[in-house]
């Protein structure tokens, strides 16, 4: 027993797996306290998204906007910031790729790509507002890009109602469908599942994430910067420079999300009174994989599965989907504060060891 | 020196963290009266067994007695009921607070049933101790206003506010200038003469010889010895501090000057909030020399250190590298030119703690061609590099893939040196180089740079330990409020002097003037 | 613009602000012992959810005018239970004091609305409560032209709040425990050497921003809504979090940026009724708080002075 806590409290891989477990335990004992029977919820969970094609390609597309911000926010916590503005850069991103969608007119071959990467400037650009900010005033990132995810939710609401609104509804034009980045066939083949390029994309972004940071000058650069910028500034290395350039690819990851959001699944925007919570599932996703990119990747899995089968734990139990966001804070949680699990386990153990004095 | 009775014992005390006896079966006693000295080397256990005394660590075997009488002292607030109180080497103080907020803390006078503090009965009584002892503080003065001197009798103040009959001066004298040290001992002496009993924890000889009634020696977390310092010297002490024959001199060829190379003329620097950190700093380094810069801390090293590199924006005058001025340029600019530092904080700057050694080898030179490949970094030429490293400056380390944060901290500063050296720089600075290490790892040090200067590099060591100062350097300049006010050779002048010229240049009589380069 | 106007813009300011200034002084509660506390939103929507139930509950029950007190109460409670999570994930077990916050936010977000469900037959919004607060005058003063109406006809909770900032800026700067509890928050290390107690120091600190995020959420709920709903508070605990950085963890300045900001939300409502205003995009309007904070922290406070240990877990017996 006692080789097994070692190897479970460890801070491995292990950690992220028993928080998911105490996570889902959370939830269900929630759903008993609620009269609710969590074994049906949990395997409607599973049969909805496991069931049947569309379901399968559906969930793999609902993986794929958290995959996007899980990176970001991954990126900028190797870089030693705090991107809780994920929501807004998202948002950002989304808007500046419907603007092309649906303003501007050109062949397929032309108008997806200029669609998306005006999307990621745009989301880079939101992000590097952060970053310049804490850089050359040195104002906390945490409180600005909390003011950004509102500032940004209004602005894309004020942009689409009064630009791009079709008449009569509460959303925008259809994009184009020269701009559009759903994959028809693969589609059809998933049953009409909406698959799109972008889920292709984000799987590109988690090899990027590893060869940029590991392999160039430039990741290097970052990850002094995130490490100790007091090092980084005596060794050469612009920190300055370094917070900006890291807040514009996290901004522009998270931007990707809303991108392909719009461009391969809704092909429009609506105006909208909330948040759609992607960005802070992308804390979520990073924290879970640990900041590095296959962790990440795994993350954004679970992520996806858990949100997408919530929808058919309420068909088939009964139970409000909500519960899922219990269970992923709960996940979150237990992630955040990995103690807990060691001190639970060294419970159950019935071995009470002394708290390490260093 | 008569039989006084014993205020303190601890018997058989040890003290075990993980992977180390800090402590092993120690014993120590302490009379009425006494200035007891606690020497030994960094890590050796003296400030852990103070801890224990003060409450902050529980022992795992041991007994403690105050007054003849066992104790258990399970927390700092059993500590102060029982009288002793302590001094700590990094103050315990809040800076937006007022001196005499800090000395109540915890301990608060009290009006209106309790619901308020009475701030004018904590003034009064601040000033009243102020006066009895000597010690001198402005008790509304904020602490991130006043010196350092002033903030450390703060923390005295703070032990006899709750009755200290017994002191702890955990390395008291590290962070004071000549002038204030010497204040410091007339401070120890009056309250030595009130009936208080102190324990001075140190690791430099001289104070002991001077103001140390007693000493303890304590070497790898054992007691060594226990004697009156009447009967023992300098080189005794340090032979039972390190465990083998310590030559205190070190062995310097005489310097063959080459030509300046490092030509600093009337630099004017800000240093933080806008005042002037530098006011018309001039000097010259020639090749072959060690410069020693002198000064109390606080007096514009830093700020000449981050002008030097690159960091610090210069206002106005001329920094030349081999004839050509690198104002204005980039840190990697200036790096690229030949300066090179080995800097005063190695954990802050000299090292990313969480990556590898390899990685922190290459810090400064990663994007050189020699270590990338095809646009990509290329980490076996890094691997191989940092390997060579290792080898050539003894860094002990299990391999170049352990993180940075698992070495000592000799062996870090010996891989900041070697990859600093490495880079074969025209002038080396060396800021506060030997800072918190041992005996074994300051010799190396020290040996080093004197090699660099054999070899013909420059050599500007920045330093608060006057002893390193007088030691390594071929030439002295005192910097003083952010100018040179004197230079002078190590032979030629003594710590009093020096110490005059850190404190107050106007008081420097004749001798060594404004000497500015030849 | 002619006085009743003014006094009404004055007037719904006071009332927005309101559950803002409960919000933020907890905040500051917390950030002053060193806790930086993102999850006042998700505290505010326990609260808010907490008295919408307990209200309807005592409604049903008889209780008539006491209801909305009950309520308030209620949302106390819930404060407190979701702010002990927080305690003790982030000062026992020391995990990121942000990260938290934030699943203090999702989990407080995700339960109530799932309460909601269960508790009302999968409704979305809780039963109307009509035993809400009613504003009071207070006599004599409320006469005074302009100011008058503006100031002292608001609900009990808002006096409720003006008397708290007094009590807790008293508190913070004139009493032994403020001075500790700065302290705790500046140099946990000088308080540990001296004998205070930190953590529970800090515990006491979170729970009681709890109480008070949670009577804020509260406010919102037994004065404007009646009811709860996914989207009684949206946005409002961030505001709060704003308001504390604005007034740099001073009562009276974060009372101000409160103030300040159900300004800017007043002007909102007040701007639609003028012609030549009624053009500015409502979105535009929206936004003025957030951008201010960013202006601001950038302009005006520039680098401001947070408690010297914020956001640093403290590990007991490390010297």
């Amino acid at each position: 027993m006692n080789k097994l806590i070692k190897v479970v409290t460890k801070d491995s891989a292990l950690v992220p797996f028993v928080a998911i477990l105490l996570g889902l335990l959370v939830g269900a004992i929630i759903m008993l306290l609620g009269g609710y029977d969590p074994i049906l919820a949990y395997r409607s969970l599973l049969e909805t998204v496991f069931g049947n094609r569309y379901d399968f390609g559906e969930t793999l597309t609902a993986i794929t906007p958290v995959l996007f911000t899980g990176l970001a926010v991954a990126f900028a916590f190797r870089t030693g910031l705090f991107n809780i503005g994920a929501e807004g850069q998202y948002i950002m991103g989304m808007t500046g790729a419907t603007v092309i969608g649906v303003t501007v007119h050109l062949p397929w071959y032309l108008h997806a790509p200029l669609a998306v990467i005006v999307g990621a400037l745009v989301g880079g650009l939101w992000g590097m507002i952060a970053g310049y900010l804490k850089a050359a005033r040195g104002v906390n990132e945490v409180i600005t890009t909390i003011m950004l995810n509102w500032i940004a939710l209004h602005l894309a609401n004020y942009i689409v109602r009064r630009f791009l609104l079709e008449p009569g509804k509460g959303r925008s034009y259809m994009v184009d469908d020269t701009a559009s980045a759903t994959i028809d066939w693969l589609s059809r083949f998933m049953d009409d599942a909406r698959m799109h390029w972008g889920t292709a994309f984000a799987l590109l972004g988690v090899i990027f994430f590893y060869y940029f940071l590991w392999r160039t000058k430039q990741g290097f650069e970052l990850r002094v910067v995130g490490s100790n910028p007091d090092a980084a500034n005596y060794a050469g290395i612009s920190v300055n420079k370094g917070v900006v350039k890291a807040m514009f690819i996290s901004g522009a990851l998270a931007g990707l999300a809303g991108v392909f959001q719009v461009l391969g699944v809704f092909h429009n925007q609506v105006i909208s009174a909330g948040h759609t919570g992607h960005g802070f599932d992308g804390i979520a996703v990073a924290l879970l994989g640990g900041n590095n990119p296959l962790g990440v990747l795994l993350g954004a899995i679970l992520f996806g599965v858990l949100s997408y089968g919530a929808a058919g734990m309420s068909f088939g139990a009964d139970v409000p989907p909500e519960i899922i966001r219990i269970v992923i804070g709960s996940v979150i949680f237990f992630v955040a504060a990995p103690g807990i699990i060691r001190w639970l386990l060294k419970r159950i153990s019935g071995k009470k060891r002394k708290e390490e004095a260093i | 020196m008569e039989q006084a009775k014993t205020v303190v014992e601890m018997r058989n005390i040890t003290k075990r963290f993980p992977g180390i006896v800090a402590n092993d079966s120690v014993n120590f006693k302490l009379r009425k009266g006494e200035i007891h000295a606690l020497l030994g080397e960094n890590g050796a256990g003296k400030s852990t067994l103070m801890n224990v005394l003060f409450g902050l660590y529980q022992p795992e075997e041991g007994e403690i007695f105050v007054n003849g009488q066992q104790v258990v002292i399970d927390g700092p607030n059993k500590a102060i009921k029982l009288g002793i109180g302590m001094v700590h080497q990094h103050f315990k103080l809040v800076h937006p607070f007022t001196v005499t907020e800090n000395i109540i803390l915890g301990s608060e006078p009290r009006k209106w049933m309790g619901l308020a503090v009475d701030k004018k009965q904590a003034y009064e009584k601040v000033n009243q101790l102020s006066k009895q002892y000597g010690l001198n503080v402005d008790p509304y003065a904020k602490i991130d206003e006043i010196s350092v001197g002033m903030q450390q009798r703060v923390e005295i103040l703070k032990t006899l506010y709750r009755g200290a009959d017994i002191l702890i001066f955990d390395e008291p004298t590290a962070v004071l200038t000549p002038q204030e040290i010497g204040e410091l001992l007339v401070i120890m002496r009056n309250l030595v003469g009130q009936g208080k009993s102190i324990v001075l924890i140190t690791h430099k000889l001289k104070e002991i010889m001077a103001i140390a009634d007693s000493v303890t020696i304590v070497r790898r977390g054992k007691v060594i010895d226990s004697l009156p310092v009447a009967g023992t010297n300098p080189n005794q002490l340090a032979e039972k501090m390190v465990g083998r024959e310590v030559s205190l001199k070190l062995d310097k060829k005489v310097a063959v000057l080459g030509e300046p190379i490092l030509e600093v003329d009337n630099l004017v620097v800000k240093g933080r909030q806008g005042l002037n950190a530098l006011n018309g700093t001039s000097f010259v380094l020639r090749r072959g020399e060690i410069l020693g810069i002198a000064g109390v801390e606080g007096n514009g090293q830093s700020e000449l250190i981050e002008a030097l590199t690159g960091l610090r924006p210069v206002s106005s005058g001329s920094i030349k590298v081999a004839g050509a001025d690198v104002v204005g340029e980039k840190p990697r600019a200036i790096s690229e030119a030949g300066i090179s530092l080995i800097p005063e904080d190695r954990h802050k700057h000299g090292l990313v703690l969480d990556f590898p050694v390899r990685d922190n080898m290459v810090l400064e030179t990663y994007y050189q061609p020699q270590f990338n490949k095809r646009g990509f970094l290329d980490y076996e030429a890094i691997g191989k590099h940092a390997e060579r490293l290792v080898k050539d400056f003894d860094v002990r380390t299990p391999s170049v893939m352990t993180d940075a944060r698992a070495l000592s901290g000799g062996n870090q500063q010996k891989a900041i040196i070697a990859r600093e050296v490495d880079k074969n720089p025209e002038v080396l600075i060396a800021a506060q180089p030997t800072r918190g290490l041992d005996v074994g790892a300051i010799e190396f040090i020290h040996k080093r740079l004197v090699e660099q200067r054999n070899m013909g590099k420059a050599v500007l060591l920045v330093s608060y330990e006057l002893d390193e100062i007088m030691q390594l350097s071929d030439r002295i300049a005192v910097i003083y409020e952010g100018r040179i006010v004197g230079e002078v050779k190590p032979s030629e002048t003594n710590d009093q002097e020096l110490g005059l010229m850190m404190t107050d240049y106007k008081q420097k009589q004749g001798g060594a003037g404004n000497e500015q380069a030849d | 613009m002619d006085a009743a106007t003014i006094g009404h813009m004055l007037n719904t300011a006071f009332v927005f602000s309101t559950a803002l200034i409960l919000a933020a002084l907890g905040g500051i509660l917390s950030e002053r012992s060193g806790v930086v506390n993102i999850g006042l939103e998700g505290l505010m929507t326990a609260g808010a959810f907490a008295a919408a139930v307990a209200a309807y509950k005592a409604q049903e029950a008889g209780y008539g005018g006491a209801s909305p007190w009950i309520g308030v109460i209620a949302g106390a409670i819930f404060g407190v239970l979701f702010a002990l999570i927080h305690a003790v994930a982030t000062i026992t077990f020391r995990a990121d004091q942000v990260v938290s916050g934030i699943v203090i936010n999702f989990i407080a977000g995700g339960s109530t609305l799932y309460l909601v469900k269960l508790l009302f037959e999968g409704a979305g919004e809780t039963t109307l409560v009509n035993e809400v607060f009613h504003k009071v005058k207070i006599p004599v003063l409320s006469d005074i032209p302009i100011i008058g109406d503006g100031l002292f006809n608001a609900y009990p909770t808002t006096y409720l709040a003006i008397i708290l900032v007094g009590a807790i800026y008293y508190m913070l700067y004139r009493t032994a425990f403020g001075l500790r509890l700065r302290s705790v928050g500046e140099h946990p290390s000088a308080a540990d050497t001296v004998g205070i107690k930190v953590l529970r120091m800090r515990y006491t600190a979170v729970l009681l921003s709890g109480v008070l995020a949670g009577i804020g959420g509260a406010t919102i709920a037994m004065t404007t809504t009646g009811s709860f709903s996914h989207n009684t508070i949206s946005g409002q605990g961030f505001i709060a979090l704003a308001a504390v950085i604005f007034g740099k963890w001073n009562p009276l300045g974060a009372m101000g940026a409160a103030l300040f900001f159900g300004f800017a939300q007043s002007i909102n409502n007040v701007l639609q009724l003028f012609d030549f205003t009624s053009h500015i995009p409502s979105e535009f309007i929206y936004m003025l708080p957030y951008v201010l904070t960013i202006l601001v922290l950038v302009g005006a406070v520039g680098r401001s002075r947070a408690p010297g240990a914020l956001g640093e877990p403290y590990y007991q017996g490390k010297r």
